[in-house]
């Protein structure tokens, strides 16, 4: 049943320093929100406990792509439409172009932000698989300062993530070192668009001759967080990318992910499709 | 709280609740009744308006973030007694037919062509993506739009 809007709090800070000291006054009791594309769902369901919101959205102070000759920084309010018209995001990373232009229609690429990709925590989520490929860090800032972490190690388990009560997400940052690199990303859904993944994989590698010499591979939505699979990238690294090694990289991957039966998908389906995907990427890294 | 904003070029000042959603507030408060809901769950887009030039899920976005922006409804695309483009193409080529989807997809459509003056095929497929039709099949709604900007 849709929820009571009257109980609900949204208040707009001026400023986020505003909006960091209400954090930390009260902490636990302020949660932020952004572009409400997965939070207003909620309400609207009826699945929305938590009552006091911090909006966000309109601090400027969170928004803004930055490149520099190392890296390129992006606020935690970019949106998808953002991250898609960015030529430097367009040449270098062209993957994570690749899941904003997927992830809803563009209504929602409007309104859905890296940031709140990120916090909101799906092991479904389109941009995270990418972020994983591409080493991505995260900003973490508070009245008492800010933190960088790798995003590797962020999600902690389903719907778990390092960062405390009093503290916004306030940037992510990309290497710029994915030059000569071949990238693969590949969402799989029930239709093309607006669609929830089924599973998502995300690949970048680069080849020392015929042998891949640098490979990363990240899956969506098969196992509690987004997942970069170490152990498949160690079978393939210093490998070609011939029958053999792509088979038993297949059967490692199986070991490293652990997809379940719920409402879009099977266990089944998804280790399959994982293993296809897997295989797919692969055979783009042949001459 | 209380709330200043622009719709369809006219200022408003409402008190709303901020979590309120702005599809009900405009369908409610404004009796701004051509804005539809669908799924209410950003799905469908029969709910699309043009938020400060950008097309969203009116279902999706709290009132309180609206404070200070224009927005533009289905009510704001025609000029008095003229049709927009697009709207007469959906007329002349059977792009409507229950209609329900009709508001959301014209302004996904007038805000295509606002940003994109000859689109592709695969433009105008990108560009529609978020708005669904259990009526025409799409093909009627695709004409009417390259009949549109044609014009």
């Amino acid at each position: 049943m849709r929820a009571f809007v009257p109980n609900y709090e949204l208040t707009t800070p001026s400023s986020l320093a505003e909006a960091l000291a209400l954090l930390n006054r009260e902490p636990g009791v302020w949660k932020p929100f952004a572009g409400g594309t997965d939070l207003m769902v909620l309400l609207e369901a009826g699945k929305l406990p938590h009552r006091n919101y911090v909006n966000i959205w309109s601090l400027n102070e969170l928004r803004g792509i930055e490149a520099t000759d190392t890296h390129i920084t992006l606020g935690a309010l970019t949106t998808y439409t953002d991250v898609q018209s960015h030529p430097v995001l367009q040449d270098e990373f062209p993957m994570l172009c690749q899941a904003a232009s997927e992830t809803g229609g563009l209504a929602i690429q409007n309104r859905g932000t890296l940031g709140g990709n990120i916090v909101n925590a799906s092991p479904a989520a389109d941009s995270p698989p990418a972020l994983l490929a591409y080493g991505a860090e995260v900003e973490l800032i508070s009245t008492g300062g800010s933190r960088w972490l790798p995003y590797r190690g962020f999600h902690t388990g389903y719907k778990q993530m390092l960062i405390g009560q009093n503290e916004l997400l306030a940037r992510i940052r990309l290497p710029r070192n994915t030059r000569n690199a071949t990238h693969y990303y590949r969402k799989v859904g029930t239709r093309k668009a607006q669609a929830i993944s089924k599973v998502c994989l995300a690949g970048l590698a680069k080849l020392d001759g015929d042998q891949i010499s640098d490979v990363r591979i990240a899956l969506g939505s098969v196992a509690p967080i987004v997942v970069r699979c170490v152990q498949t990238e160690d079978a393939l690294r210093g490998q070609k990318p011939d029958a053999v090694s792509i088979k038993s990289a297949c059967a490692t991957l199986a070991q490293e992910i652990s997809p379940i039966d719920d409402i879009r998908s099977t266990a089944t389906y998804r280790l399959q499709v994982a293993k296809n995907l897997l295989t797919d990427f692969l055979l783009t890294l042949r001459p | 709280m209380l709330i200043t904003f622009n719709v369809n070029d006219e200022s408003r000042t409402l008190e709303v609740f901020p979590m309120a959603r702005l599809l009900d507030v405009l369908r409610e408060q404004l009796q701004l009744t051509g804005t539809k809901e669908g799924c209410g769950e950003g799905e469908c887009g029969a709910c699309t308006v043009i938020l400060d030039g950008k097309i969203v899920n009116s279902c999706l976005v709290p009132v309180a973030q609206v404070n200070g922006s224009n927005i533009k409804t289905i009510e704001g695309v025609a000029q008095q007694d003229q049709l927009h483009a697009v709207q007469q193409a959906f007329i002349d080529h059977g792009g409507a037919q229950c209609g329900i989807c009709t508001p959301g997809m014209v302004l996904a459509a007038v805000d295509l062509l606002n940003r994109n003056p000859e689109p592709s095929e695969t433009d105008i497929r990108n560009g529609l993506a978020g708005n669904l039709c259990r009526c025409t099949g799409y093909m009627k709604i695709f004409e009417s739009v390259v009949r549109a900007y044609q014009k």
